[in-house]
Formats: structure tokens, sequence, C-alpha cells
């Protein structure tokens, strides 16, 4: 399945010209949590603006996943567990 | 009567608790407690012990407490581990602290309780973890509803998904109540 990132530059041929901010965040799909919660989640955490922040969660809601940040692996790691803090089902790995 | 947070002047949030409504909830967040244990015993080295660095690299066995703490890698089980030791006592410390404060903040039945935004967060957060191990314990799906019709009348679980119903309400309001 293919997931538009919203944040992220489409990976480019070029290894040398990869940005330097190869990771990402991805959040997935669950029954549980609910919607509004996630949108609210995405905007508190990443300060997205309400937009953005809804529509990430209708692509998790309507895709099974969304990529939510992109940066550093470090910068993901402390993205992933702030999700993980809200509940949120979240899980990082390198850009393709 | 059924409770729901409502927005309150300065920022914070309000909400009255019936009897009923208190001693479940109360019942609920104890459980939760009880599920999240005690912090990780500080055993065999204070320095990792000080810096949050727990000793499990692998989710845990019970598949709610799985849910609570999932991986951090799909496909790195050693990036995962490694992941875990570093952010499972912190997150368990986290959600232990959420569930307390929603805890002491339930307030006397029919007694107003006006809750500051840090207050608020957590009976948020608290919620929906509570909402995940009951989730997680009642095989919720994205076709509640017929979940819930499929049951038969006697069956125990009939009980716990009403309770889960209500917390999924109770959540509702209180995202409405902050944004």
């Amino acid at each position: 399945m293919s997931v538009a990132p919203v944040e992220v530059e489409q990976p480019d041929q070029d290894e040398a010209l990869r940005t330097d901010k190869p990771w990402v965040t991805i959040v997935w799909n669950d029954p549980v949590n609910l919607m509004s919660y996630v949108a609210f989640v995405f905007q508190k955490h990443f300060g997205y603006p309400k937009e953005k922040a809804t529509e990430l969660m209708l692509d998790v809601h309507q895709k099974g996943k969304a990529v939510v940040s992109n940066g550093t692996r470090e910068e993901m790691e402390r993205d992933v567990e702030a999700m993980h803090g809200y509940g949120l089902w979240a899980t990082m790995q390198h850009d393709e | 009567m059924v409770a729901e947070f409502r927005r309150a002047r300065k920022g914070g949030v309000s909400v009255t608790f019936g009897q009923t409504e208190a001693r479940v909830l109360r019942r609920v967040l104890e459980e939760m407690l009880e599920l999240l244990g005690p912090a990780e015993a500080a055993a065999e080295d204070p320095l990792a012990a000080a810096l949050g660095i727990g000793t499990s690299t692998e989710a845990p066995a019970d598949p709610a407490l799985a849910r609570l703490f999932p991986d951090g890698y799909r496909d790195d089980p050693e990036a995962a581990a490694d992941f875990r030791r570093y952010t499972e006592p912190t997150l368990r410390d986290a959600k232990r602290a959420a569930a307390r404060t929603a805890l002491d903040t339930i307030g006397n039945p029919g007694e107003r309780q006006v809750l500051d935004l840090e207050q608020a967060e957590a009976w948020l957060r608290a919620l929906n973890d509570a909402r995940l191990v009951l989730g997680e314990r009642l095989g919720v799906n994205e076709e509640l509803d017929e979940l819930i019709a499929a049951l038969k009348e006697d069956d125990p679980r009939l009980g716990l998904f009403w309770v889960y119903d209500r917390l999924t309400f109770l959540q509702e309001t209180l995202v409405r109540a902050l944004w």
C-alpha cells in the first residue's frame, strides 16, 4: 500500500542528495483510539494546524497508517515515544 | 445522570460524577494501576535505573500491556529491544502518574470538580489507556456495534462493554472540552 507522506520529500535516486532527515514516524490505525483524540494529539504534539492534524488522522483511519513526522533517528525516537505515551500505535523506520 | 467534561473558565475543564460513575471509574483506574505494576526494581544497576533505562527487551506477554507498550520498530527486533529498554520505564511511570492523577481528582459524587490543563491531559491519557486495555480484553474491532449485538444477554462481558462505552463517551467529551 502506498502512503503519501505529508512532510517527507520524495525519495531521491541519488544517495548523495538525500535529505538529512531520512527517518519517519508512522502511526497505524487501531479500532480503539478515537478520531477526535488522534487529531488532537497530532496538533498538540507536532503543533500542526487543525486542518493538517485532521487530514493526517483521516489518513491513519482510512489508509491504515500515515507518516506523521520525519527527521533524524533521535528525533523520531522522541516522537514515537511521545505517541506511545498518548496510547497511539507508532513505529519508526528509515525512509526508503 | 451521565457525566461529561465541559470547558471551564481559565482554560480548564469541569466534571461532576454521579455515585455509580465515581465508583466505576475508581475501580477502573485502580485496576489500571495494578496492571501497570510498580516501577521496575532499581535492583542491579542503580545508574541505569536513575537514567530510566530498563531491562525488558521484549514486548510484554499480556496483550493488553503489549498494546500500552508497543514495539517502536516493526522489522528490526534489535532496535526495538534497545528502544524498549530506554523508553518503557519512563512510559510506565507516566501512565501510572496519569492514572493516579485521575484517581485523585474524581472527587466526591455530585461534587463539581474543576481540573487544570495538566490534570485534564492526565485524564485524557488515563481514559485512553483504560480503553486500550479494555478494548484488547474484549477484542474490540471496527465493528463494535455488531460485536455487542452478537453477545448473549447473560454474557459476562456485556457489562464491560458498557463500561468501555461510557469511557469512550467521557473521553470524547474531554477532547471536545479541550479542543
